[in-house]
C-alpha cells in the first residue's frame, strides 16, 4: 500500500519506522518517557518497531518484561502517577484482556476515584487486527471494547502522519492513551516529510473528499476504504472517506458536516458486527443527522465467527475493499 | 540510618501514643458500624477491628515523603497516616468534603498530601500500581519507600505473583505487607492456599521476607523498622507477613457463616488493644488517668468528624461528568 | 428515650426478619452488645445496640418481617426516668443533611419535533427523511412524486427533481438535453403554490400592517435618472423599494431569515425574492442575492434578467430556496393595496400597491403628490408589530432619499 506522495521534503519510510522515530523522538526529548514491554528490548519488538532502540537507549529506558501483562500495565499506571512518563506495548491486542483489570479498574478510574487527586498520564501502544493467518486467538479487533470506558482515550493510526505524531502528542496527555496499530500497516511505505511532527488526537479527518456517501473507517480498514473508493470513483460515485483517527473522544462534527452533505453513510469496521464502534457512530448519525439521511445506515464489518486459519476464510471474515464497494452501491440503490 | 534507629522506642510517651492510635481506630470504626446502620454510610463497607496494631505498628515508621497502597480496608491505614479524620468520615457519607470529593466512599480513600494511594477494591489490584510506584523511584534513584497492604486473598491472584516477580527481578523500594486475618471473605486461607505460610511464597521470588505476629503491636513495630530500613538501604523490596485476624465480619453485610463464634470470641481475647494495655499496665506505664483521657480526645474527634459530615454538602449532579478526563467537564451524551 | 430501629446491613438489605430477643424489657445493655438476631437473605446476623440504657419496650413481634429503619424496641437512657405520657421520642440520627441530592433530569437534547403538516403519500410509500424535509420546504405535494429508490421510496434527488418540474428544470447538464426547450407545468405549479400558501395560512399567525409611502421624490429621481439612460438600462420604480427593504433589513434582521424547528435564524444574506407573474396563470418569487450590496443600476439589470428567465421557464434551483424575505407588487395594473402571503420558510412579505396621486398634507398646506400604499404581512412568532410599524416607517424614510439606494 503506498500514500499519496507530497511536496515538502520528504523520505521514503515505513509505517514501523515512523513509529519507532516517534519513540526514539520522546525517549530524546523527555528523561521521564521510558518504554516497558515483552521482547521491547534485545528482540527488537514482535513487529521489529522497536529495533535498535536498546543499544541506543540502554536497558533502564528500553525495558524487557516478563509475562506478567497485568503486572507490568499496573506497574506502568504505577509509574505515570509517581511522575513518569511510561510507554507500555502490549504486544498485541489479543493479550491486553490480560491487563484488562488495570486499564479498566485503575487506570481509567482512579482520577474519578480519587476526586482529580491522582491522574495516569500513561500511554499504551498496542498491535490489532487480522490478515495474517494468526488465527482465533491472534486476530481480534477490539477497539470498540476500549472505546467503551470513560476515562481512557483510544487512538487508531492509519496514516505515516498520525502513526509518527501521535505518540508525542499523547504522552503529553494527563489521561491514559491507548495507540492501536494495526498489524497490517507495519509495512506500509510512503513518503513523510522530514519535518513531520506531532499530531491533534482528538480530530477525524477527511481523507478523500465526495458528495454521494461518506465511508467512515479507521485503522487498518482505511486503506480498504480508499481503495474502494477508487473503484467506485470508476463507475461515477464519488465517496467521502472519513479516517476516524481518535475512536474515544469521537469527533461528531466532522462526521455529521460530511453525512449532511452526503445523505448516505456506511461505517467500515474490523471488529464483529454485534456492538462493534461502528453501531456506536451508526447510533450518533441517527441521533445527530437523521434527517438529512436519504437511505438507510449500513456497516461492513467482521462476520460473526472467531478468525479462522485458512487465508479464503480469513479475507471472507474481515472487511474488504469488494464488501465495501458493494455496500455502498447497495446504499445508494446502484446494485 | 542507625542500627538504634531499628528499635522501637520504649518510652511511656511512645508507648501510650501506640494504645491511642490503636484505640482510635477501632472507636472510629465502631462509630461507621453504628452509621452505617443508620443509612448514612452507605455501599460496602470493611471494618479492621483486630488488624489495628499492623497499620500502627508499620505506617509511624514510615516517612512523609514515602508512599501507601492499601485495600478497601484501610481506614485503619488512612487514620494513621495522617488522613484527617473529617474528611474521612465526609468521604464515607460520600460528602463533596470528603477526601475523594465523596466520588469514592469507603472502599476509595485517596489523600495526594499524605501521598495515600488508595483505597482499591479489587483484590490484589494495588500491588502492580505499589510496584510502579516503587519502579518510578528506582528510576529516580530517590529513597523513597513504598508501603504496600493486601490481604491473605490477594495472593492467589495472578497479580500477586507477578508483581513479586517483577520487584525482586527490578529491585524496587517497595515494602509488601501481607495482612493475613486467615480468611478471605469466606473462604479460609487453608481451604485456598497449598501453601499457608504466605511469607514463604515471597521467599521464593527471592525477596527477603519475615513473618511476624499482628496482634502485638511492639513486634510489628520492631519488625516495620528492620523492614523499612531495609528497603531505604537496599533498594530492593522485603515482604512482611503480618499475622492477624479480624473480629468483625468481612463487611457489614455478612452473617460468618464460615467461621465459629467461639473461635471468634477466643481470637477477642487477645486481640492487640486488650493485649497491649494489659502488657502496659503490667509493666507501670499507663496510670489511672490516661485511659480516660486518651477515649475522652478520640470521642472528641470522632463527634467532630461526624459533626463535620453531616453539615458536608452533596456535589451538585450537573458536577456529574467531571474528573473523568483532566480537562474541562465533557457534556453529558458525548 | 431512644428508638432501637432495624439497622440496614448491606447495600442490598431492605428488610430483615427478627427471630430472637436476646435481652428482655428491663434488661441493662451497653454500647456494642448483641441484643437480637436478625434473619437476612444471607443468613442470621446478630444485632447491636449503639445506645447503652435499659431495655423499656419491645415494639416488634418474633417472625415479622419489618424494613430497614423500622423502631423495634425502646431504650432509656441511663437515669432517664420513664415519662408518664408518651412523649414524642427524638430521632437518634444527627442533624439531616443540608441539602438532599437532587434527581435532576440529565439535560436532554431538544427533540427535533414531528412535522404538525404531514405530506400525504400513498400509504406503503417510503419517504427519506432528507426527501421528507425537502418537499415541506419547497410546498412540494409527495403524491406527485415518483420514487426512485428500494421498493419505490421517494429520495432527496426525487423531492429535488420533482421541484425543479414545477419551477421550471435547471439549466440542463448534459449536451443533448440542451436541444429541448425547457417547459413550464404550469399544473403542477399551481399546485405546488396551493400546497405552499395552505401551509403558510396554516402554521403562521400572519399580522398586518399598511403604511402610506409619498414616493414624488422616487418618481422625480427616476425621471432625471432614466433621461441619461438608453432604454434598456432604465431604472424601473420597482427596484426601489426592494432595494429600500434590504437596507431597512440591516436595522431589523428579525424580518429576514428562515423559521424552521420551532425557531427563527436570521439570514446573514440579504436574498430578496422577487414575486413574478407567468403568464398562464403562474407565479413565481425567485432571489435576487445580497440586494443590500447591489447598486441599482446592477440591482435593475439582474431584475431584468431574472423575470425574463423565470417567465422563459429558466429559474437555477438555488433561485427558488435562497429567498429570505418577499416583495410584492402588483406594478401599475394592480390595486392600490396588496395584502400578501408569507412564503415559509421565510416570516415577512411587503405588498406594493400601485402609485396613486392623492392629497397630501405638506408644511400644513395640501397638495397633490405620488403615495403608495405599502404593507407588512409578519410572522406573529418572530415579530409583532410594533417592530413591523418601525420596519415599514424605515423602508418609507428610505424611499425619501433615493439617490442614496
Amino acid at each position: 500500500m503506498k500514500q499519496e506522495p507530497i511536496k515538502t521534503e520528504a523520505i521514503e519510510i515505513t509505517y514501523r519506522e515512523a513509529v519507532r522515530e516517534a519513540l526514539r523522538d520522546a525517549i530524546k526529548r523527555d528523561e521521564r518517557v521510558f518504554l516497558m514491554g515483552e521482547d521491547v528490548g534485545r528482540y527488537g519488538g514482535c513487529y521489529a518497531v522497536s529495533h535498535g532502540l536498546l543499544a541506543q537507549f540502554g536497558p533502564e529506558r528500553i525495558r524487557d518484561t516478563p509475562l506478567s501483562e497485568s503486572g507490568f500495565t499496573g506497574a506502568g499506571i504505577g509509574a505515570a502517577m509517581a511522575g513518569m512518563r511510561p510507554i507500555v506495548e502490549v504486544m498485541t491486542v489479543n493479550f491486553s484482556l490480560l491487563a484488562l483489570d488495570q486499564i479498566l479498574n485503575t487506570a481509567a478510574t482512579l482520577r474519578h476515584m480519587s476526586g482529580n487527586q491522582f491522574g495516569v498520564p500513561l500511554v499504551i501502544r498496542m498491535a490489532t487486527g487480522a490478515g495474517r493467518q494468526l488465527a482465533a486467538q491472534h486476530s481480534h479487533s477490539l477497539e470498540g471494547w476500549y472505546a467503551h470506558v470513560p476515562g481512557i482515550k483510544v487512538l487508531a493510526p492509519a496514516t505515516l502522519e498520525d502513526a509518527r505524531g501521535m505518540l508525542w502528542t499523547a504522552l503529553e496527555d494527563p489521561d491514559p492513551v491507548l495507540i492501536f496499530e494495526n498489524v497490517m500497516l507495519y509495512n506500509m511505505t510512503g513518503k513523510l516529510a522530514t519535518d513531520a511532527g506531532p499530531v491533534d488526537i482528538d480530530k477525524a479527518a477527511v481523507r478523500r473528499p465526495g458528495r454521494d456517501i461518506s465511508l467512515i473507517a479507521y485503522g487498518g480498514s482505511l486503506w480498504k476504504t480508499l481503495e474502494a473508493a477508487t473503484t467506485l470513483a470508476g463507475e461515477g460515485i464519488e465517496a467521502e472517506v472519513i479516517d476516524l483517527r481518535s475512536l474515544r473522544p469521537l469527533d461528531d462534527a466532522t462526521i455529521m458536516a460530511s453525512v449532511a452533505k452526503t445523505r448516505h453513510a456506511i461505517i467500515v469496521d474490523e471488529s464483529w458486527r454485534t456492538g462493534s464502534l461502528a453501531a456506536e457512530v451508526g447510533m450518533r448519525i441517527v441521533e445527530q443527522a437523521f434527517w438529512s439521511l436519504d437511505a438507510p445506515l449500513g456497516r461492513v464489518c467482521s462476520e460473526e465467527v472467531p478468525i479462522p486459519y485458512p487465508r479464503h476464510l480469513e479475507n471472507a471474515a474481515i472487511p474488504q475493499a469488494t464488501k465495501i464497494v458493494a455496500a455502498t452501491k447497495a446504499a445508494l440503490d446502484r446494485a | 540510618m542507625t542500627a538504634a534507629a531499628d528499635k522501637p522506642r520504649l518510652s511511656r510517651e511512645h508507648m501510650l501514643d501506640l494504645l491511642k492510635q490503636m484505640i482510635r481506630i477501632r472507636r472510629f470504626e465502631d462509630k461507621c458500624a453504628e452509621l452505617y446502620t443508620q443509612e448514612k454510610i452507605r455501599g460496602f463497607m470493611h471494618l479492621y477491628d483486630g488488624e489495628e496494631a499492623v497499620a500502627v505498628g508499620v505506617i509511624p515508621v514510615l516517612d512523609k515523603r514515602d508512599r501507601v497502597v492499601a485495600t478497601y480496608r484501610e481506614h485503619g491505614q488512612a487514620l494513621v497516616r495522617g488522613v484527617p479524620m473529617t474528611t474521612i468520615m465526609a468521604e464515607m457519607y460520600g460528602k463533596q468534603e470528603g477526601c475523594a470529593r465523596g466520588r469514592g466512599g469507603s472502599m476509595h480513600l485517596f489523600d495526594a498530601a499524605t501521598n495515600f494511594y488508595g483505597g482499591n477494591a479489587i483484590v490484589g489490584g494495588g500491588l502492580p500500581l505499589a510496584v510502579g510506584l516503587g519502579l518510578a523511584d528506582h528510576m529516580r534513584g530517590n529513597d523513597i519507600v513504598t508501603a504496600c497492604f493486601f490481604g491473605d486473598g490477594a495472593v492467589a491472584e495472578g497479580e500477586f505473583h507477578e508483581s513479586m516477580n517483577l520487584a525482586a527481578l527490578w529491585e524496587l523500594p517497595v515494602l509488601f505487607v501481607c495482612e493475613n486475618n486467615l480468611y478471605a471473605m469466606g473462604t479460609a486461607l487453608a481451604l485456598s492456599e497449598s501453601e499457608t505460610d504466605i511469607h514463604r511464597k515471597a521467599e521464593c521470588y527471592r525477596i527477603i521476607s519475615e513473618a511476624v505476629d499482628g496482634m502485638d503491636v511492639v513486634a510489628v513495630e520492631a519488625a516495620a523498622r528492620r523492614a523499612v530500613h531495609a528497603v531505604r538501604e537496599s533498594r530492593k523490596p522485603y515482604f512482611l507477613e503480618c499475622r492477624t485476624y479480624r473480629l468483625r465480619a468481612h463487611s457489614m453485610f455478612d452473617p460468618q457463616l464460615y467461621r465459629d463464634k467461639a473461635e471468634v470470641e477466643a481470637r477477642r481475647h487477645s486481640e492487640p488493644i486488650v493485649r497491649f494495655q494489659q502488657w502496659l499496665e503490667t509493666n507501670h506505664m499507663i496510670h489511672p488517668e490516661d485511659l480516660p483521657r486518651i477515649l475522652a480526645e478520640i470521642d472528641a474527634e470522632i463527634a467532630q468528624s461526624v459533626a463535620f459530615a453531616e453539615a458536608g454538602t452533596w456535589e451538585p449532579v450537573d458536577q456529574l461528568t467531571r474528573f473523568v478526563y483532566a480537562d474541562a467537564a465533557v457534556p453529558a451524551g458525548r | 428515650m431512644v428508638e432501637f430501629r432495624m439497622p440496614s446491613l448491606g447495600a442490598d438489605m431492605e428488610a430483615g426478619t427478627l427471630v430472637e430477643w436476646l435481652i428482655k424489657p428491663g434488661d441493662v445493655v451497653k454500647r456494642g452488645q448483641v441484643v437480637a438476631v436478625v434473619e437476612t437473605q444471607k443468613g442470621a446476623i446478630e444485632i447491636e445496640t449503639f445506645q447503652a440504657g435499659r431495655i423499656d419496650k419491645v415494639l416488634v413481634d418474633l417472625h415479622s418481617k419489618v424494613p430497614v429503619g423500622t423502631p423495634l424496641a425502646l431504650i432509656l437512657a441511663e437515669g432517664e426516668e420513664k415519662p408518664a405520657v408518651a412523649t414524642a421520642v427524638p430521632p437518634p440520627a444527627a442533624v439531616a443533611p443540608t441539602a438532599a441530592p437532587s434527581l435532576e433530569r440529565p439535560p436532554m437534547a431538544p427533540a427535533r419535533p414531528v412535522s404538525p403538516v404531514r405530506p400525504r403519500v400513498a400509504p406503503g410509500t417510503q419517504v427519506s427523511p432528507a426527501a421528507r424535509r425537502l418537499a415541506q420546504e419547497r410546498g412540494i405535494d409527495l403524491s406527485t412524486v415518483t420514487g426512485s429508490g428500494r421498493d419505490g421510496a421517494i429520495t432527496y434527488a426525487d423531492v429535488e427533481r420533482r421541484a425543479a418540474e414545477v419551477m421550471a428544470p435547471a439549466v440542463p447538464v448534459a449536451p443533448a438535453e440542451r436541444k429541448r426547450a425547457p417547459t413550464l407545468d404550469l399544473g403542477a405549479m399551481r399546485v405546488a403554490i396551493a400546497a405552499a400558501m395552505a401551509r403558510s395560512k396554516r402554521e403562521i399567525p400572519h399580522y398586518y400592517l399598511e403604511h402610506q409611502v409619498e414616493v414624488t421624490a422616487c418618481e422625480r429621481w427616476l425621471a432625471e435618472k432614466n433621461a441619461t439612460l438608453p432604454p434598456e438600462g432604465r431604472l424601473l420604480f420597482g427596484a426601489l423599494p426592494i432595494k429600500a427593504v434590504a437596507l431597512a433589513i440591516r436595522r431589523f434582521p428579525a424580518f429576514n431569515g428562515f423559521y424552521r424547528d420551532n425557531k427563527f435564524a436570521p439570514s446573514p444574506a440579504v436574498h430578496v425574492g422577487v414575486a413574478i407573474s407567468i403568464r398562464g396563470g403562474g407565479l413565481a418569487a425567485p432571489a435576487l442575492h445580497d440586494v443590500d450590496q447591489l447598486p441599482l443600476d446592477e440591482l435593475m439589470r439582474q431584475m431584468r434578467d431574472l423575470i425574463q428567465r423565470t417567465r422563459a421557464g429558466r429559474i437555477r434551483g438555488s433561485e427558488m430556496s435562497d429567498p429570505t424575505i418577499t416583495v410584492s407588487s402588483l406594478g401599475e395594473r394592480g390595486v392600490e393595496t396588496l395584502y400578501g402571503i408569507i412564503y415559509p420558510p421565510q416570516v415577512a412579505i411587503i405588498g406594493i400597491g400601485k402609485a396613486v396621486v392623492r392629497p397630501w398634507v405638506i408644511d400644513g398646506a395640501i397638495g397633490p403628490r405620488s403615495v403608495i400604499t405599502m404593507t407588512l404581512s409578519g410572522d406573529h412568532r418572530v415579530t409583532d408589530g410594533h417592530a413591523g410599524a418601525l420596519f415599514l416607517a424605515e423602508i418609507g424614510k428610505l424611499l425619501q432619499e433615493p439617490e442614496k439606494l
